[in-house]
């Protein structure tokens, strides 16, 4: 066995250029193999990580899924009503206090309520139509993305005295109104108020930027004339992927809409599976064609070694042998080749990681500045053992099939 | 005088949609310390029957017993095996192993065996090529060295298990009329102070006057096997 070993060795580093193009074509496949999977896994979890990170994980509005029963339909035994008019219900989340403080006894993560308003801001003989969240800051930091995203100020500036409000940079920029500036807010009801803007924030999503403003859930409140009303707790849980089941046990307990991040962005996530299908298809079509390349020059190579598995079989080398021989030879050359594609793909990797670009402007989700990357093992796992495969392969059956010729055949040819 | 091949009735046909016979219902018995040629015109089967001596080819019909050994029932690997003990080969074209220097071209049938240690490997191998003159070449590799050269290194291979038959398939076919004769020489040489038995397949009739014994093909059938008293060299 060390002799097959030697002699395949020997073979291998008899022919310098051929043994570097072997390995360099191995390399590039898989090193491409790996950039590749690196660079679709990335981008995918980037999505994800954004989809996530701006969204609250549950959101429970004060919405239901169907419509509520009417008294009417409880007390008569009727088959079919007509003409019922619907009793009004209160609007917003019933008993917010104990509805919050039974969620917060099970739910695995952090959680904020407020109440969510329309109301037009007015400043400088401009209006422009915006939803007003009544927030309490020192919670809603811990639940919210938009805490990350202050350009100037924070939540926390809106408990300093006075009616405080913080604004997007966008909305702040199309009324001409800066930190400071105090600013008409006019609730559906009809109250209005001036609000001196404490804070800006630059979220990226342009509809958020130019269309949310928060203030002090107390505030919100007496805007819309509903004392302690509120009709949106958001949950931001440990775990993100729990998120469906806890949204199923919040609406079988309160009786509440209750939607989870998953729910909410159903198409973009169906997008991403589609997505996916693409990026394995690549990935493995780029496997394919990195094997297929390294099948063909190992056999290549095998084939013109046809003729030394005449002689050794004329020396006294058995069948055995000679499969063996060209298997080890194939398999070194993968060997070799997946350890320099690893490093061809980790430069690769590297490489793509500090490609920067400037993105900016409406209509972009965020500032994308550096390709996201995904590192996993498992891709040079995967190729390495797929470029493995395909050159023991690439070895082992052009050298049975030669082993198995008569040498005289090859002999004769070789005369 | 033991038989060390001994054919009865071999016949090789090669199969095609037109069968070629190559080698048509040949008997004969080849003892110790024989020097024996094989002529013929091109295509007479010569080669051929050649390669069925030395197993490298297995006959369609017909017995061959090697030392003594009935080779009809034998696989692919127990023939590799009887190869490596009792035959040696030498080719028209040398068949050196590119990548290996000359020193372990000779080595490799001697590690395959596995009788000797290391360095008794590398004794034997190193005296082999210095009996045939080839003492300052041992680190080098075969395409450093002349056709002539080379072709010492095969027979010095051919030797390299000690067997009791050297077969040579035109060994002097691809050399020049000198390095013929230091061939022809050493063959020679095998036979008498070596005391191995040498077939050559030949068509150089000058090779062929100077051998003990001569078989004659025409289309795969021996017609003459003369022996010939050689006056002492």
């Amino acid at each position: 066995m060390r002799l097959i070993l030697e002699l395949a060795l020997t073979h291998i580093a008899g022919r310098g250029r051929q043994t570097i193009v072997a390995i360099l074509g191995v390399a590039l496949g898989v090193g491409f193999s790996i950039a590749m999977a690196a660079l679709m896994q990335g981008t995918e979890k980037d999505f994800i990580a954004q989809l996530v990170d701006t969204m609250p994980h549950v959101q429970i509005s004060d919405e239901r899924r169907t419509a509520r029963r009417q008294p009417a339909e409880d007390l008569f035994a009727a088959a079919q009503f007509e003409g019922l008019r619907p009793k009004e219900d209160r609007r917003g989340i019933l008993n917010p206090a104990a509805a919050f403080a039974s969620l917060r006894a099970w739910v695995p993560g952090r959680m904020a309520r407020s109440l969510r308003t329309q109301g037009v801001v007015r400043y400088a003989g401009r209006d422009v139509g915006v939803s007003v969240i009544g927030i309490e800051p020192e919670i809603e930091a811990t639940v919210s993305s938009v805490a990350g995203d202050f350009v100037q100020g924070s939540f926390d500036a809106l408990q300093a005295g006075g009616n405080n409000i913080v604004v997007g940079d966008t909305l702040a920029r199309r009324l001409g109104a800066s930190m400071g500036t105090t600013i008409q807010l006019v609730s559906p009801t009809g109250q209005s108020r001036g609000f001196k803007i404490v804070g800006e924030f630059h979220t990226g999503n342009n509809a958020r930027d130019e269309g949310e403003t928060y203030v002090l859930l107390k505030n919100a409140q007496i805007l819309s004339e509903r004392p302690n009303a509120i009709n949106d707790i958001r949950l931001r849980l440990d775990d993100p992927d729990a998120a469906p089941r806890v949204a199923r046990q919040a609406e079988a307990e309160l009786g509440y809409k209750a939607v989870p991040w998953q729910e909410a962005n159903e198409s973009l996530l169906e997008a991403l599976v589609v997505r996916n299908v693409v990026m394995y298809t690549v990935v493995g079509a780029i496997l394919l064609v990195a094997g297929f390349g390294i099948y063909n020059i190992i056999s290549t190579i095998t084939h013109e070694k046809a003729r030394d598995i005449a002689i050794l079989k004329s020396l006294g080398f058995t069948q055995g042998n000679m499969r063996r021989l060209f298997l080890i030879e194939g398999l070194a050359l993968g060997l070799a080749g997946s350890v320099a594609g690893w490093l061809i793909g980790f430069l690769l990797c590297f490489a793509l990681s500090q490609v920067e670009f400037k993105l900016s402007g409406a209509g972009v989700g965020r500032e994308l500045t550096r390709l996201p990357l995904f590192w996993s093992p498992w891709h040079y796992a995967i190729a390495s053992s797929f470029a493995l495969i395909s050159s023991g392969v690439a070895g082992y059956l052009p050298a049975r099939q030669a082993a198995r010729l008569n040498p005289v055949d090859i002999i004769r040819g070789a005369t | 005088m033991s038989a060390l091949i001994e054919a009865d009735h071999l016949t090789r046909i090669l199969p095609a949609i037109v069968p070629v016979t190559l080698v048509r219902d040949v008997s004969l018995t080849v003892g110790e310390q024989e020097f024996l040629a094989i002529t013929g015109p091109s295509g007479s089967g010569k080669s051929s029957l050649l390669y069925l001596l030395g197993l490298l080819d297995r006959p369609t019909s017909g017995m061959l017993k090697i030392a003594g050994q009935d080779t009809s029932q034998l696989n692919d690997d127990e023939l590799a095996r009887l190869r490596l003990e009792h035959l040696g080969f030498v080719f028209q074209f040398h068949f050196l192993l590119p990548e290996f220097s000359v020193l372990e071209n000779v080595r490799l049938p001697m590690r395959k065996a596995g009788r000797l240690s290391a360095s008794e490997m590398h004794d034997r191998a190193a005296s082999l090529l210095e009996d045939l003159g080839l003492a300052g070449h041992l680190d080098k590799r075969p395409d450093q060295l002349s056709g002539g050269q080379r072709q010492r290194v095969a027979v010095a291979r051919a030797l390299a298990n000690d067997p009791h038959v050297v077969l040579a398939d035109e060994p002097t076919g691809s050399l020049d009329s000198k390095s013929s004769e230091q061939v022809f020489t050493i063959l020679k040489d095998l036979v008498r102070e070596r005391g191995k038995t040498v077939i050559a397949v030949t068509h150089d009739m000058d090779i062929a006057a100077r051998v003990d014994r001569r078989i004659h093909l025409v289309d795969g059938r021996v017609v003459s096997d003369e022996r010939v008293v050689q006056a002492a060299v």
